[in-house]
């Protein structure tokens, strides 16, 4: 374990930069946002200014004569095409049809010669509406008889990954439980039952390079550039929505600029690729931050945890519900509940564990995937339980998780891979790190607190992942994949495996992009998979190129391919050593050809056990906040990388400074906001993020490597666990500094404001202790007021 | 091209208007017929070909789209092309002498202060102006001058180093 205790790394000189930085720094770097085609065409969204009313009639015909327009677009217009996608729950219409269920939902699509002919003219799109009740709030859509989707999409077929659409239909997306023992007994029988219940608000990924796409139709064809995590994904939605062979149907990534989950699954394609067809002719279809907002959004949530400790601070029982509002149209929500079920209760031993998820529809923009996946949501409620816990049973509250962390190899959900960290030693080294460094002496005006939190996430998502590596007569070699590169730096880490499993240089192997037309299948991009799972495949591929060697070393030598090795960079034939380039150019007897490996990951061998590997955030703040202003600053920021092996470590360090970066974002600014049907801040003014005068005043980045995952070396995933604890971290310091335990994020200054106040009612009126830095009595857990 | 209709009773705008401008661009002469509505970075992308400006949050808000108009930083999203008219404007693309990477460049890529690289073309040019008004700056002045720049990938600690890098290599 390496520790230091600086804030920005260093550049190490001996190590020569990622390989996209050239691309990257010139400006050169090409993203689906720069792409063009001969003869395109721009299409505008026209959006839905309401949040859930039936479409009466659309009138397009001024728009159609406007100056440049090609066409409109509506739902009725799409022919025999496939009308929605939906990978879990085909729920998502292309374009409105019969009703609309969001604020900011694309109606129709006006495409025009430029970008700006289009936009004028989708201003003179006319649309009549019925309003209906909207329901923007999860609470209020359960409580309400009104529906936001009046079918079910169940069916034989359907589904994903064993998530099937319900049957029945209300106002829940999907439903998810999880549970073992007798949870009410424990809980009865317990020394003291714990309480908390907190919101995680609804919060915008924001890449900066916001959504877009590029399709060009042709009879029998279908090419799409875009902004995709998941290229395969998207190939198969637009192959069954335009009836095509997905041989047919390309989808190229190049560089993405900025992902963070948000860019997981079909979003603009089919809308860009409807437009095309529609038209004629290759159409672009872009989006500003609004048009994002209106895209998709990560689940806000609502979540109570009940925790049952004994005597010793040892948990025995712990009972957690789930409320997401998932917004108006599935997505990937299904399973982010799903993970996010898996992973509320923490890593720790609970003998009894109910936990209950439900995704809720609502009247606003659909949720999806963002970094961390259910896991921030659950870890809010259940990290800051602990906190609370620690302070009612007069425990440490470092302490009181060592005594409840599951020891290495432990179960975390019985018939999964059990837990490939040291969990106990993560944690020791943020507490340390944050021990040494705390703010001392008395600042007047000024309140301090410290809190760590930790999180585990069956992550990796399946194991399914092919490469292929070309070795060329030179020796050189070229590696295809479709792991999109979203900063990532996963062709930097990619090369470096092959450049090992090879014994050449890294400088001598070329990485492509994305592009189903040539790269081999690959799962998605996501759950910071690609290291340990396509680096499997990447090693895998390699050695099958050794076989391939050794078999050409023995036919060129007329000997049995079994009597050929390989070793040290080299093969070995009757006593000769051979370079690899040697042989290829031998065996097709001229300086050419070259030689295939191919590598294949799925359910089986070292990955037949799901996860994949467990992703760990063990992370720890100080906060100061300023008691005139309720102002948050963070003083120290301490994560912990446990990676098992970095084959980068500034990259790795890299992944969990940004991961924790927007964990702080969601902790002290973000958060999207109705206001009746409409977003009212839907830009980044209002929707503020981190910004460089928030970073924190110190930074500890340390990497744990301890060779105890699965992927390539002994390496496991990196890139959301720093994300996943840190809002609950953050809220459990703010709750130390003002003495009252906050109950949503985030902590603008207005909210913890509000709390400062509440703090200092309760002390006046002598109702309670409020939370300290080790034990003390039962803290008063006040509602804070809603801000604004 | 399909030819608009002709406009019937209340019919739509008449397009719009353009003008002939003509400004230095990374070194070179450009003349060029702008449309008035056009943003230099519309121009600059879309017209002339030169992608390695950005554009995220299109209201001034994240620096992403930053270029230098006669040396000073610039949002080109919010700046009309046409008055660009007469100056003269670097791009991310004008920095590099040939194959030799501008010293804030080499120092952005040793430092890896860029991860998805969407933000990094407006840091570098923020970073150009920074080091030209200030060859020395302290942390402190570093984050004042990129406050208007925003990333969302690397948390800016490593970009901090790259500016202090850059500086350290360039200052007399
Ligand atoms: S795009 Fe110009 S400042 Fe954000
Ligand atoms: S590197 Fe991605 S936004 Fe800065």
């Amino acid at each position: 374990m390496t520790g230091q205790p600086e804030a920005a790394p260093v550049p190490d000189p001996a190590r020569p930069p990622r390989r996209d930085a050239w691309d990257k720094v010139t400006g050169r770097a090409r993203y689906a946002s720069d792409a063009a085609m001969a003869n395109m065409a721009h299409a505008a969204v026209v959006r839905a200014d309401r949040a859930h009313a039936c479409i009466v009639a659309i009138n397009a015909d001024e728009a159609r004569r406007a100056p440049g327009v090609i066409g409109v677009i509506t739902a009725d217009d799409l022919g025999d095409l496939g009308r929605r996608f939906g990978h879990i729950v085909c729920d998502h219409p292309i374009l409105a049809e019969d009703k609309v269920r969001y604020y900011g939902e694309p109606v129709a699509a006006v495409v025009a010669e430029t970008p700006h002919e289009a936009a004028d003219a989708a201003e003179r799109v006319w649309v009549d509406y019925e309003d209906l009740e909207a329901l923007t709030t999860a609470a209020d859509a359960l409580a309400s008889e009104t529906l936001i989707h009046e079918e079910s999409y169940a069916g034989p077929e359907r589904g994903f990954l064993g998530v099937k659409p319900k049957a029945d239909t209300d106002n829940a997306a999907h439903r998810a439980e999880l549970g073992w023992g007798d949870v009410d007994a424990a809980l009865a029988a317990a020394e003291a039952v714990v309480e908390t219940s907190a919101a995680f608000p609804l919060v915008y990924g924001y890449a900066m390079e916001t959504y877009n796409a590029l399709a060009d139709w042709q009879p029998g064809g279908l090419h799409v550039v875009s902004t995709a995590q998941h290229p395969l994904m998207v190939r198969k939605e637009l192959a069954r929505i335009f009836s095509l062979p997905l041989a047919a149907v390309r989808v190229e990534v190049p560089y993405i600029g900025g992902g963070y989950g948000s860019k997981s699954y079909t979003k603009l394609e089919p809308l860009a690729a409807a437009a095309s067809w529609a038209t004629g002719r290759p159409v672009r279809v872009d989006t500003d931050v609004e048009g994002a907002m209106h895209t998709t959004r990560a689940d806000g949530a609502h979540v109570t945890v009940r925790t049952g400790f004994d005597s010793e601070g040892r948990i025995t029982a712990r009972a957690i519900d789930i409320v997401f509002d998932t917004g108006a149209y599935a997505d990937n929500s299904p399973l982010v509940l799903t993970k996010s079920v898996n992973r509320c209760f923490g890593p720790y031993r609970v003998p009894n564990l109910r936990v209950r998820g439900t995704a809720v529809y609502t009247n606003t923009t659909p949720a999806s995937s963002y970094r961390g996946f259910g896991a921030p949501q659950g870890a809010l409620a259940g990290e800051m339980n602990m906190d609370m816990a620690a302070d009612r049973l007069g425990i440490d509250p470092t302490e009181l998780r060592r005594r409840n962390l599951l020891e290495p190899g432990g179960t975390v959900i019985s018939g999964k891979r059990g837990l490939d960290a040291d969990l106990t030693a993560d944690l020791d080294a943020v507490a340390a790190e944050l021990d040494r460094h705390a703010g001392r002496g008395h600042e007047p005006g000024v309140r301090r607190g410290r809190a760590v939190a930790v999180t585990a996430s069956d992550a990796g998502a399946s194991p399914i992942s092919t490469a292929q590596v070309r070795m060329h007569a030179d020796g050189s070699v070229t590696l295809l994949t479709s792991s999109t590169e979203m900063g990532q730096g996963s062709r930097t880490a990619l090369a470096q495996i092959v450049a090992r499993q090879m014994g050449v240089a890294a400088a001598a192997v070329a990485v492509g992009q994305s592009d189903t037309l040539y790269t081999p299948f690959e799962w998605t991009t996501g759950a910071s998979r690609t290291t340990t799972v396509v680096g499997l495949a990447v090693k895998a591929a390699c050695e099958d190129l050794w076989r391939k060697l050794r078999a050409m070393a023995a036919e060129s030598a007329g000997i049995d391919p079994d009597e050929a090795t390989s070793g040290g960079g080299s093969i070995q034939v009757a006593g000769a050593d051979l370079a690899p380039a040697a042989v290829i150019r031998e065996w097709f007897g001229a300086d050419a050809g070259e030689a295939v490996g191919i590598g294949v990951v799925r359910g089986h061998g070292e990955t037949a056990l799901l996860p994949p590997f467990w992703e760990i955030g063990a992370v720890g703040v100080e906060v100061a906040v300023d008691e005139t202003t309720g102002e948050v600053t963070v003083e120290h920021l301490v994560t912990v990388g446990d990676v098992g092996h970095a084959i980068e470590p500034d990259l790795v360090k890299g992944q969990d400074l940004g991961a924790a970066t927007q964990g702080l974002g969601i902790a002290l600014w973000e958060e999207m906001v109705y206001e009746g049907e409409q977003l009212t801040n839907p830009n980044l003014i209002e929707y503020r993020v981190p910004r460089f005068t928030d970073m924190p005043r110190r930074i500890t980045s340390v990497l744990a490597e301890r060779g105890d995952g699965a992927g390539p070396y002994g390496a496991k995933g990196a890139g959301e666990g720093a994300l996943n604890p840190v809002p609950a971290a953050v809220a459990a310091a703010v709750g130390r500094a003002v003495g009252v335990w906050p109950t949503e994020l985030p902590l603008t200054p207005a909210r913890v404001w509000a709390l400062l106040r509440s703090a200092a009612e309760t002390e006046a009126a002598g109702l309670a202790k409020p939370p300290t830095a080790a034990g003390g009595a039962a803290p008063s857990t006040v509602r804070g007021p809603a801000a604004e | 091209m399909t030819e608009p209709r002709p406009p019937e009773g209340e019919g739509p705008a008449p397009a719009a208007t353009s003008v002939v401008i003509a400004f230095r661009l990374n070194g070179r002469r450009v003349e060029t017929l702008a449309p008035v509505r056009l943003t230099a970075a519309e121009l600059l992308r879309d017209q002339l070909g030169l992608t390695g400006t950005k554009v995220s949050c299109g209201i001034q808000v994240c620096g992403a789209c930053t270029v230098l108009v006669d040396g000073a930083p610039a949002s080109s999203c919010c700046l009309l092309a046409v008055d660009l008219d007469g100056t003269e404007v670097v791009t991310v693309e004008g920095l590099a002498q040939g194959r030799e990477l501008h010293p804030v460049q080499e120092a952005f890529a040793a430092a890896n202060a860029l991860q998805c690289g969407y933000c990094t073309p407006g840091f570098v040019m923020m970073t150009v102006a920074l080091l030209a008004a200030d060859p020395r700056p302290d942390r402190a002045a570093v984050r004042e001058w990129l406050d208007g720049n925003l990333c969302r990938c690397t948390g800016y600690a490593p970009i901090e180093t790259a500016v202090i890098l850059a500086a350290e290599r360039t200052a007399p």
